[in-house]
């Protein structure tokens, strides 16, 4: 790979994705362009290299960076986070919003769906209490390939083992030879869209709850603010941001506060509701 | 340190969940049959037992109905492992009691994952 190719093909990723390449992942931008440029009918990376510079053909961009992205992800990731989120934060909120009735929670980098699904399902285990209340739980993610899957809510076995407790399998999902099928009420609390973080999020409406996990990674400073600093405006005053376990607010945006007691998860600054809720 | 039964009839199984588990800092004892699993249970209760279904002898199921109508004991988590991935076996097992169920083939990663949801780790 020439430093020209790794140039171009790393800015593209960048403006159009965020994504932030150093010279020690290029061979990342080899193995997973390669298949990229075979369904394009061409050689391999150099060709594909050529071919970004000769046309600007939309298609083969978004192959492109839909090829660079990260989507692993897993039911209940990390738990911990999904813990507080019913003990902590849905309990808050069943307070503070007892007269609106209504919840809105959207996960920004929704990948296969898993992180969605895993709200939903503790959104259903708390029906009881939410009879009554219009909830909305909106999935976003760059890539339309990976949300195609996340809208049929197919899991293989694999990944219906990491981190998804047997009970849950046992009650929300159906089998279908050695996959397994969300059910359709469950699948019917997520509305998945196509959206660029990088883009204007006016018109996305407020959140009382904004996952943003396990994306801010894969991008610079700047980048990171400027997400952060749109997100902390989409924000209900006393709403929650949580981000994933390598990210952090810190240096990045002062919009946001860590909650006080409650690892990952982050209020606006000049609110003091959440924090003192959850204190 | 917590204890862990590994309860297989495959002498290699046993070796790979036991090296999973020592890696996840478990004291590893086992068994190759539900009847035997029982008399270890009965001489020294571990924290969680590993437990395959199909072995001779008796079977995963039953040992664990056993283990259940044990009383005056500190009942130990069961996390099944078993080819048996129907939705009736599941269901079978944890109605008889069982903490969670693994799908095999496993891997360390599913190990330590379910482990980590019960609380042992
Ligand atoms: C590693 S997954 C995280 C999934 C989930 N949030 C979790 O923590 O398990 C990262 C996701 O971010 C998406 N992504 C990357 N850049 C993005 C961007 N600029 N806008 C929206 N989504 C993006 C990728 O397509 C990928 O599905």
């Amino acid at each position: 790979m020439n430093v020209n190719d790794f140039e171009l093909i790393s800015q593209l990723l960048k403006k159009r994705s965020g994504l932030v390449l150093s010279e020690d992942k290029a061979y990342l931008l080899e193995s997973r362009l390669n298949p990229v440029a075979r369904k394009w009918g061409l050689s391999g990376f150099d060709e594909l290299a050529q071919q970004v510079r000769k046309s600007n053909d939309e298609k083969l961009l978004v192959d492109i960076t839909e090829a660079m992205t990260t989507n692993e992800s897993f039911f209940f990731r990390d738990q911990k986070p999904f813990d507080q989120f019913r003990d902590v934060v849905l309990p808050y909120l069943l307070e503070h919003r007892a007269t609106k009735k209504s919840l809105r929670i959207w996960c920004a980098a929704a990948s296969s769906g898993q992180e969605p699904y895993t709200l939903a399902m503790l959104l259903k285990e708390a029906q009881a209490k939410l009879s009554g209340w219009r909830v909305e739980i909106v999935g976003t993610d760059i890539s339309q390939e990976i949300l195609d899957k996340a809208k049929e809510g197919v899991y293989s076995q694999f990944e219906v083992q990491r981190g998804l407790p047997i009970n849950l399998l046992v009650k929300y999902f159906t089998q279908m030879e050695d996959r397994w099928q969300i059910s359709d009420d469950i699948r019917k609390m997520v509305t998945f869209k196509k959206f660029n973080l990088l883009e204007s999020m006016a018109g996305m409406g407020q959140f009382d709850v904004i996952f943003c996990r396990n994306v801010l990674i894969y991008f610079d400073q700047p980048t990171k603010s400027q997400v952060l600093d749109q997100m902390a405006g989409l924000l209900a005053n006393d709403g929650f941001l949580y981000l994933g376990g390598a990210e952090t607010v810190l240096g990045i945006s002062d919009r946001f506060l860590l909650i006080p007691g409650q690892r990952g998860i982050y209020g606006l600054a000049n609110e003091q509701h959440a924090v003192k809720a959850a204190g | 340190m917590k204890s862990c039964l590994i309860v297989d009839d495959s002498k290699v199984v046993r070796m790979v969940a036991r090296k999973i588990l020592e890696g996840l800092n478990f004291a590893i004892d086992e068994a190759e049959d539900g009847q035997k699993a029982i008399e270890a249970c009965e001489k020294s209760m571990p924290d969680a037992v590993l437990l395959d279904w199909n072995m001779p002898v008796k079977s995963g199921i039953e040992f664990l109905v056993d283990l259940r109508a044990m009383k005056d004991v500190e009942q130990p988590v069961v996390v099944f492992c078993t080819t048996e991935n129907d939705m009736s076996h599941i269901q079978k097992a944890i109605q008889a009691g069982a903490n969670e169920y693994i799908m095999k083939p496993f891997d360390s990663e599913i190990i330590e994952s379910k482990f980590t949801q019960v609380g042992l780790i």
